[in-house]
């Protein structure tokens, strides 16, 4: 039981997930829970208790029991007790404090990853402003690896997106083309299938990768199928470069997906086994976002941006090249507009970042939340200024298959001109070699007989 | 002097390929303003298609030549706002609605609801055009109508509680789908089997994209009058009549 006092009224708590749940900052998801704080003051109350809780707390009061939940086991299993040591003292207040903290840097935040729990990070993100947020994980550097270097200091890449309704292998090269001309691609080519079929993965797979052999492009394939689907298709010799899942923060809604541990265990060995990244060996690609743990009715009445942090637990143990946290794409009952959305996009980033990952996010809103391109431009603004590893490329922020509308390849560019941010260095050597940019990273104009367009063979 | 808009993209012939926002050119590196404005332009459609209502005196008189009385419900979600953030409440009849049904007593076989969902555009648009097509069906078949239902604020789901209330066999629901950029206007056709409160979503087949540029009038119908006809013969509907559906996979 946690208490509070305010103006003789007495505000009362009956564990930690109840304090989490209502010390967070107001979303939809969780009044649709029913477990959000019933007034503005309650809310600050339950912020104020949280802040004098104890780090060491976490550690033995688990929100969802460790009996019943095996992401729960993976976080008090594996936590660094070690790299906690340096701030086990700490009330989530002062660990506050301490983040922000001048002498808090990049390798400091690093030495005491493995010793944060989730829930301390998802705890400590509700007492903070955006810009605190954005302040902290910009001190932070994940730095990962296949054909080329992602997440360096000053560099932003993108995802392309080049979705298209049937996969019809025209319209999904048509759409990479676009994207690689904007200088789009270097955190992965990665296609939404809209079927599940493993024939018509493998053939969306053999399409990008023997355009990325024909081109020397250094930069990574995926195809989000299921993992089931990737594993078969690694069976069967498909060239998958990274293995795309799903996943959520407790274990009944990963088996909603169709997953567990022991299935991401298993699909990680195979998928190092193969062997194909030239200068690293990151090979996972995982998406998340809050609320889908409430959507599939599994949320053990735990707030959705704890749930969410604790989907990071299970994204670090397999040492992923990418993490994207699909934020709008759930819908207005649990972000309803652009304030919300862009609240949890920096929760998300900076929660994933400091439990050590590589994170990304998929700015984007669907047409029934309370949001548009100009939210988006804001949110995109903030995550190139807190040092976002990626985003979206998607042409003109339309998703065709998948209905929604995220960042474009336009949107990119703007970013890395506003911020002064390059691509992936390799990626950008390419590009340079394509004539796409010049060597201080300015888009050039292409014309039709370009080895792109004419090479292609559409 | 250089220009500095570039209209024209060297990739325009690869739009035949596609109908995503490719080849749009740019202004610097920025989308030219005509691509922004039409991009702007698809995104309000979708917005004023969620905020639109239902036409209930037009599709009221319209209705009248199927010769069904017509019912007018409401769901518990009080207003848009409420709606879009609370899908429990759009599920569930609101308590005046629920007395509206309680008088009902003589069982039939299918009843039609007709709902707003997220597009009642869709429902002003192309509810009509559809049902012209497939009540005649329905009929030559023999199926025993229910009255027509309209309601408002609703969710696919109030269809099991208004059509286990009015005593039918079968739940069609016909609902304004989620607009997309490309269409603001389509609807979804939800049919269920043995209708009660609590299904779940497995146990509904859908047919998706009703409208005129989408799975048109005709199309829908006879997809949809197979469904039903297969529902009745099987006694069941989802999965497992969807697997057993080969005609469904064609156009």
């Amino acid at each position: 039981m946690y208490r509070h006092t305010i103006k003789g009224k007495v505000y009362r708590f009956k564990d930690l997930k109840d304090l989490l749940a209502k010390a967070s900052p107001y979303r939809s998801g969780d009044e649709l829970a029913g477990i959000c704080a019933a007034s503005y003051e309650e809310r600050v109350a339950a912020q104020i208790t949280l802040a004098d809780v104890p780090l060491k707390t976490f550690l033995n009061e688990a929100v969802i029991p460790y009996e019943k939940d095996e992401i729960t086991r993976l976080i008090i299993d594996t936590h660094d007790a070690k790299a906690f040591e340096p701030i086990s003292h700490l009330t989530i207040g002062d660990f506050c404090d301490w983040l922000l903290s001048d002498h808090t840097t990049c390798d400091t935040l690093k030495e005491i990853s493995t010793g944060i729990t989730p829930e301390m990070i998802a705890a400590v993100s509700k007492l903070m402003r955006n810009q605190d947020l954005i302040a902290v994980a910009k001190k932070c550097e994940v730095v990962t690896r296949f054909r080329n270097t992602i997440g360096l200091k000053g560099h932003f890449s993108t995802r392309l997106q080049p979705n298209h309704p049937t996969d019809d292998p025209k319209g999904v090269a048509a759409s990479i083309i676009d994207g690689l001309l904007y200088g789009s691609g270097d955190a992965v080519i990665g296609i939404n299938p809209a079927t599940d079929s493993p024939a018509a993965v493998a053939d969306l797979l053999r399409l990008i990768d023997t355009f990325r052999q024909q081109f020397e492009i250094p930069a990574q394939s995926c195809v989000l199928s299921h993992i089931t689907t990737t594993i078969q298709l690694i069976n069967e010799g498909a060239p998958v470069d990274l293995c795309f899942q799903s996943i959520a923060g407790t274990e009944r809604t990963n088996s909603s997906f169709g997953v567990n541990l022991a299935l991401l265990d298993e699909a990680y060995r195979a998928t190092l086994s193969l062997n194909r990244g030239t200068v690293g060996n990151n090979v996972m690609y995982f998406e998340t976002g809050q609320g889908s743990c409430l959507s599939a009715n599994a949320n053990f009445g735990v707030d959705q941006q704890t749930c969410e942090a604790r989907a990071y637990a299970v994204a670090r143990k397999y040492n992923p090249l990418l993490v994207n946290t699909v934020v709008g794409f759930i819908g207005p009952e649990y972000l309803y507009d652009g304030k919300q959305i862009i609240r949890a996009a920096l929760e998300d980033h900076f929660c994933g970042k400091l439990l050590g990952l590589p994170m990304g996010v998929d700015a984007c809103y669907t047409n029934h939340a309370e949001a548009d391109q100009d939210d988006m431009d804001n949110l995109l603004t903030l995550l190139g200024v807190a040092g976002c590893n990626f985003v979206m490329g998607i042409p003109g922020s339309d998703d065709i298959m998948l209905n929604y509308q995220s960042t474009s390849f336009h949107d990119a560019l703007y970013l890395r001109k506003v911020l002064g941010l390059r691509p992936a260095p390799e990626f950008e050597q390419w590009l340079i070699k394509q004539g796409i940019v010049d060597d201080k990273g300015n888009l050039l104009s292409v014309n039709d007989s370009h080895g792109l367009l004419a090479g292609g063979r559409l | 002097m250089k220009k500095v808009i570039k209209p024209s993209d060297p990739l325009i012939a690869l739009q035949e390929f596609t109908a995503a926002r490719i080849a749009i050119g740019r202004a610097g590196t920025s989308i030219p303003l005509k691509q922004s404005l039409e991009f702007k332009l698809a995104h309000a459609h979708a917005r004023d298609a969620v905020y639109s209502e239902l036409d209930l005196n037009g599709l009221t008189e319209k209705l009248k030549q199927f010769t069904l009385p017509v019912r007018y419900l409401h769901s518990m979600a009080g207003y848009r706002e409420q709606y879009l953030q609370r899908p429990d409440l759009g599920r569930k009849l609101n308590e005046e609605s629920l007395a509206e049904l309680a008088d009902h007593t003589q069982p039939t076989d299918v009843v039609i609801i007709i709902a707003d969902g997220l597009s009642a555009t869709a429902i002003n648009l192309n509810v009509m055009g559809l049902l012209q097509q497939l009540i005649p069906l329905l009929r030559t078949a023999d199926f025993m109508l229910a009255d027509i239902v309209m309601v408002k604020q609703a969710r696919v789901a109030i269809g099991d509680e208004i059509a286990s209330s009015l005593k039918a066999k079968l739940s069609l629901v016909l609902i304004g789908e989620r607009p997309g950029l490309s269409s603001a206007d389509s609807i979804g056709a939800y049919l269920t089997y043995n209708p009660k409160p609590g299904l779940t979503d497995e146990l509904r087949n859908c047919v998706s994209n009703i409208r005129p540029n989408g799975l048109n009038y005709k199309q829908a119908s006879k997809k949809i009058f197979y469904l039903v006809q297969e529902a009745f013969k099987r006694k069941l509907s989802g999965v497992e009549l969807k697997d057993n559906a080969g005609l469904l996979s064609g156009k």
